[in-house]
């Protein structure tokens, strides 16, 4: 993660930001600057600082020539997309209605016990950030949790602690399948 | 030109041109209510539905976004017509029930009794600031936010936009910001929409589900009824 602080020049300064206005046009010129990139984007950015910083918005609206309006709408309109800071780790516990029926809201209840945080939050150490999904689509295997991209399957409230302190060492990182 | 009928009368609109404007051009009137004439159709409050087609396969469109096609079979009151739209009405009239235009088009739709939870919402989400702020002000200062239930409309990050002029522009096309007649001033209030121009007649408590600014007073009918029947 790129820790330099630069920041726009005629841009408020946002303290929280560490964002360098040159990893966001680097992403955006990656893209093209085409109009339909912007999810694309937006995901890039995402990924680099693990939340939407609010200068980094501004710099897409500045390199694409996009009104901010727009850009902070469809940041605000996907769910993926988060405007807050989040955690090293991302736990995502199914709460669809296959998870559901088979007990996950009790497994959302047990990390939310485990971690002292509610849905939504995020741990303040800012190791976690907790969150429910609708379906990941794995519903056989349900109740399901998406650490950082691992799939738990047939979750209890049994196996909570275990899952946490894997994420906490660390899950090797997924291999992205070679097309 | 394009040729369609609107309640059964035919009459030829250019290419491009919108049911609403073709029933406009005859004379037939369709309520708006986010439809706004300088601003790009919209179709958010579906006030303006009207039917088309016939037969079973006959359905109900927002006639300030549908473009007149020919040969279409619109009509523009029917009793389904009609009733979908006062359900629109009391609908937005439960998310806003302190707009004096939403108050005024559902008085004249006849409805005599607001049936749902108010809401006091102050926004109904259709969009006409934004369009103006965009298409009319060149701003984009404003815009939509989130997504369902808590869609909203604002300002990036809720802070004062750098692109806004102040122009009021929003606030001055906005239908739902326009504040009705209240009772909690009896002297200044004015019953009946504003049309009577006759004062208060009833005190608010023993009929807070009624609204009444709806002309004839429900209150008074019922008051009326009431002595009538000698409850
Ligand atoms: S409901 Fe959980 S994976 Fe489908
Ligand atoms: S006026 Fe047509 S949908 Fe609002």
């Amino acid at each position: 993660m790129t820790q330099s602080t630069t920041q726009l020049m005629n841009l408020p300064s946002c303290p929280n930001d560490a964002v360098d206005v040159h990893v966001i046009q680097r992403i955006v010129e990656e893209h093209n600057q085409t109009r339909g990139a912007l999810i694309a984007v937006l995901e890039d950015i995402q990924a680099e600082y693990g939340y939407l910083p609010e200068t980094a918005l501004r710099t897409v609206a500045e390199a694409t020539g996009r009104s901010l309006v727009d850009i902070y709408g469809v940041a605000t309109f996907y769910r993926s997309f988060s405007l807050q800071p989040r955690g090293k780790s991302l736990i995502s516990v199914c709460l669809g209605t296959a998870c559901h029926v088979r007990g996950a809201p009790m497994v959302v209840e047990e990390f939310e016990r485990q971690l002292g945080i509610r849905v939504g939050e995020t741990t303040s150490d800012m190791a976690f950030s907790l969150e429910t999904v609708n379906c990941l689509g794995a519903c056989a295997l349900g109740p399901i949790v998406a650490v950082d991209g691992h799939y738990f399957s047939k979750v209890d409230p049994a196996k909570v602690k275990s899952i946490i302190r894997k994420a906490r060492l660390g899950l090797s990182p997924v291999e992205e399948s070679v097309a | 030109m394009i040729e369609l009928t609107i309640n059964g009368v035919l009459v030829s609109v250019e290419k491009g041109a919108t049911i609403l404007e073709a029933a406009e051009f005859l004379g037939f009137p369709i309520p708006t209510l986010c439809h706004m004439e300088g601003l790009s159709p919209y179709g958010a409050c579906r006030l303006c539905v009207v039917e088309i087609g016939e037969g079973p396969k006959a359905k109900l469109v927002s006639s300030c976004t549908y473009p007149a096609e020919a040969g279409l079979k619109v009509r523009t009151a029917s009793t389904r017509v009609l009733r979908t739209r006062r359900m629109i009405l009391e609908l937005l009239l439960a998310s806003c029930p302190q707009s004096k235009i939403i108050q005024d088009l559902a008085s004249a739709h006849g409805i005599r009794r607001q049936r749902f939870k108010q809401e006091y919402e102050d926004c109904i989400l259709c969009g006409r600031c934004v369009r103006m702020c965009e298409e009319q002000m060149m701003a984009k200062a404003i815009g939509f936010r989130g997504r369902g239930e808590k869609r909203s409309i604002g300002t990036p990050f809720d802070v004062q936009s750098d692109v806004c002029r102040l122009c009021g522009g929003c606030m001055y096309v906005c239908p739902a910001c326009q504040l009705r007649c209240t009772y909690t001033e009896p002297e200044k209030a004015i019953c009946g929409g504003c049309a009577n121009l006759s004062p208060p007649c009833i005190e608010k408590d023993p009929y807070d589900d009624m609204l009444c600014y709806m002309s004839p007073c429900v209150a008074c009918e019922i008051t009326k009824t009431e002595m009538k029947i000698g409850v």
